[in-house]
């Protein structure tokens, strides 16, 4: 390390007698800035950008919806009946199934990391609003994680239209082309959103990201084992409003192919998962003032 | 808002921290002023990072309030340039550059970009300022720390036992840093578990035990009051001893084994008239009880965790310093 020299800040200080107090006072000669949220929001932008765990997940979710929405259109493409009459756009939800795993865990490192890492304490310090802090990072995660989806999930539309035309597929409609792109990237990034915020409540990366991914997936595995027929309702109910299921909706066309034919449909799942996130956040808020960091 | 009439005091009044059963802070009243270095000294676990933390509204009191010119914490609307603070080592996330974790702070806050360079250079990081923050030595973290505190220039500063895992010239160096902050009239908050760095450092002082407050004085009267010197004497004539230095309107007080403790008393001033009466003496030495003593001396009922004398098990959380109370 280089031998520091014990020396100020550059500015020469300003002596100055304090009004009704015999203390001097040190000025800075550096502009005092009222914060706001666009400072936050510079703050979170600079810290998601610059942390490997940043890069990792959002690399292994490109690779997963555009790696799996490839192979399946090329499994598709050869298979005999291929998908007569049917939109193509439905095959990218194996990948962003998949990939939602991955914005599951950005969203949740977001905030929890901090706890974990001790840099909450520097952030609450630069940022004494809490709520603020919670809004810059809830508002930096939802654009990126928004982004990246919509481009990924686009892309991956594009080349199953491209790879199965001609092959008696059904041109999808304009609200089929909106749902599959903007709409399931909008869910997606929500749902990273809400384990943003869960990370928040819980504060410990790996019990967020294991409750999140036990959500996607338990209501399904509970519904698969729901034998009895008095169940039927509450085996129903699970199915289709699991989000695997509520995913699926995305991509369904009028009168077949999400993984339940009655529950929520068009953009309904988006606005209930818009609920569950405004709940959450309403949580985190009230307990990120209440608690010691 | 106008800075000029505001002076850099940090106000405590009975601020008190409550975790369950157990009084980590219990009804702290004092201030910290501007133009001087204020240590806050108190052993391991008395409470000195509860404080800190809840004048920076990371831990709400139980009771009490603390305000640093007359706001709360959560009130200031420029926190960086207003207060630095160095909190416990390694805040931040490892995988970060240190030049990029200094960036996010100064853009929290908007202060010009070019400070991250000038205070990566003050405290000699700038050859490593694009590495990943987990490589540092405790060292490196601790001038991080004293860099983010810097980034704002602020008016107070608030440093949680600066000197811990500092080679000797970075101590050497953080010791002139805060007297030349104070020096221009910033108010320095520095805590420390080590009476003989305070010394070096300090100006006023005050003492904490077990959350309560044991002592808030200038350092120069917690010298003059604690660091009796006193005269050694042994002698086997220690009546006769006793009798000539009570007419010569000195007092003694025994310490056992024949061993008489004169306090204020000049070595020669008791030798010339041991000799005019021709008592024999063993031993006659000059006697200085140190700062730390003293400061044993103030904390000992309250040192929370210590070694025991016998030979057990090592007790969890324990840590340097922890044997005063064996003494």
């Amino acid at each position: 390390m280089s031998s520091p020299q014990p020396q100020m800040p550059p500015a020469a200080p300003t002596w100055e007698a304090a009004h009704g107090s015999s203390y001097p006072g040190y000025t800075s000669p550096i502009p005092v800035v009222r914060t706001h949220l666009g400072h936050a929001l510079a703050s979170e932008w600079t810290k998601i950008r610059s942390v490997r765990s940043t890069m990792w997940t959002l690399g292994v979710f490109v690779l997963l919806v555009i790696g799996i929405g490839t192979l399946t259109g090329v499994v598709v493409a050869n298979s005999d009946p291929a998908l007569s009459g049917e939109s193509p756009l439905g095959l990218g939800f194996f990948g962003l199934l998949l990939g939602s795993m991955c914005i599951i865990t950005l969203g949740v490192l977001t905030t929890a990391s901090e706890y974990g890492t001790g840099m909450v304490r520097t952030t609450m310090v630069a940022c004494p609003s809490r709520g603020r802090v919670l809004a810059a990072k809830g508002i930096v995660f939802f654009l990126v994680a928004f982004a990246v989806t919509l481009v990924s999930a686009s892309l991956v539309a594009f080349l199953h239209v491209a790879m199965l035309e001609g092959q008696g597929t059904k041109d999808p409609s304009g609200g089929e082309w909106l749902r599959g792109t903007v709409g399931i990237s909008a869910y997606v990034a929500l749902l990273g959103l809400l384990s943003l915020a869960i990370g928040s409540i819980i504060r410990h990366s790996a019990g967020a990201i294991t409750i999140m991914i036990g959500a996607v997936l338990a209501p399904l595995v509970i519904a698969l084992f729901m034998f009895s027929e008095s169940l039927r309702g509450v085996r129903d109910a699970l199915f289709e409003y699991s989000i695997p299921s509520q995913l699926s909706v995305f991509y369904s066309t009028p009168g077949s192919n999400s993984l339940s034919s009655s529950g929520p449909s068009g953009w309904d799942p988006l606005w209930i998962l818009l609920g569950a996130t405004a709940v959450a956040f309403a949580a985190a808020f009230a307990l990120l003032e209440k608690r010691d960091v | 808002m106008s800075r000029s009439s505001v002076a850099g005091m940090i106000e405590l009044e009975g601020l008190t921290k409550r975790y369950g059963e157990k009084v980590a802070v219990n009804n702290l009243s004092f201030t910290v002023r501007p133009g001087i270095v204020t240590g806050f000294l108190g052993p391991n676990g008395a409470g000195k990072s509860t404080t800190m933390r809840m004048i920076l509204g990371l831990d709400h009191p139980t009771a009490g309030d603390v305000r640093i010119d007359g706001k709360h914490y959560q009130q200031l609307k420029d926190p960086l340039t207003y207060i630095g603070a160095l909190l416990e080592a390694k805040a931040w996330h490892g995988g970060r550059t240190a030049y990029n974790h200094l960036l996010c702070l100064a853009q929290s806050n908007g202060i010009p970009r070019g400070r991250v360079r000038e205070v990566l250079d003050t405290v000699g990081l700038t050859a490593v300022a694009k590495k990943k923050t987990k490589g540092f030595s405790m060292g490196m973290g601790q001038r991080l720390g004293i860099a983010a505190a810097l980034l704002g220039d602020p008016r107070i500063l608030m440093f949680d036992e600066p000197v811990n895992g500092l080679d000797p010239e970075g101590i050497h160096w953080i010791r002139t840093l805060m007297k030349s902050l104070a020096a221009q009239g910033r108010t320095v908050f520095v805590s420390s578990h080590l009476m003989s760095e305070m010394a070096l450092t300090a100006d006023h002082l005050v003492v904490i035990g077990q959350g309560r407050l044991l002592a808030d004085t200038s350092m120069a009267d917690f010298i003059a009051r604690n660091s009796r010197s006193y005269v050694r004497v042994r002698s086997p004539q220690r009546e006769r001893l006793l009798d000539v230095l009570h007419q010569a309107g000195i007092v003694a007080v025994e310490s056992g084994e024949g061993v008489l403790e004169v306090d204020g008393g000049k070595a020669e001033h008791v030798g010339e008239l041991a000799a005019q009466h021709g008592i024999t003496l063993h031993e006659l030495s000059p006697q200085q009880a140190s700062l730390e003593e003293a400061f044993m001396q103030l904390t000992a009922g309250s040192v929370e965790y210590h070694a025991h004398s016998e030979p057990s098990p090592e007790p969890p959380g324990q840590q340097w310093g922890d044997g005063w109370k064996r003494g």
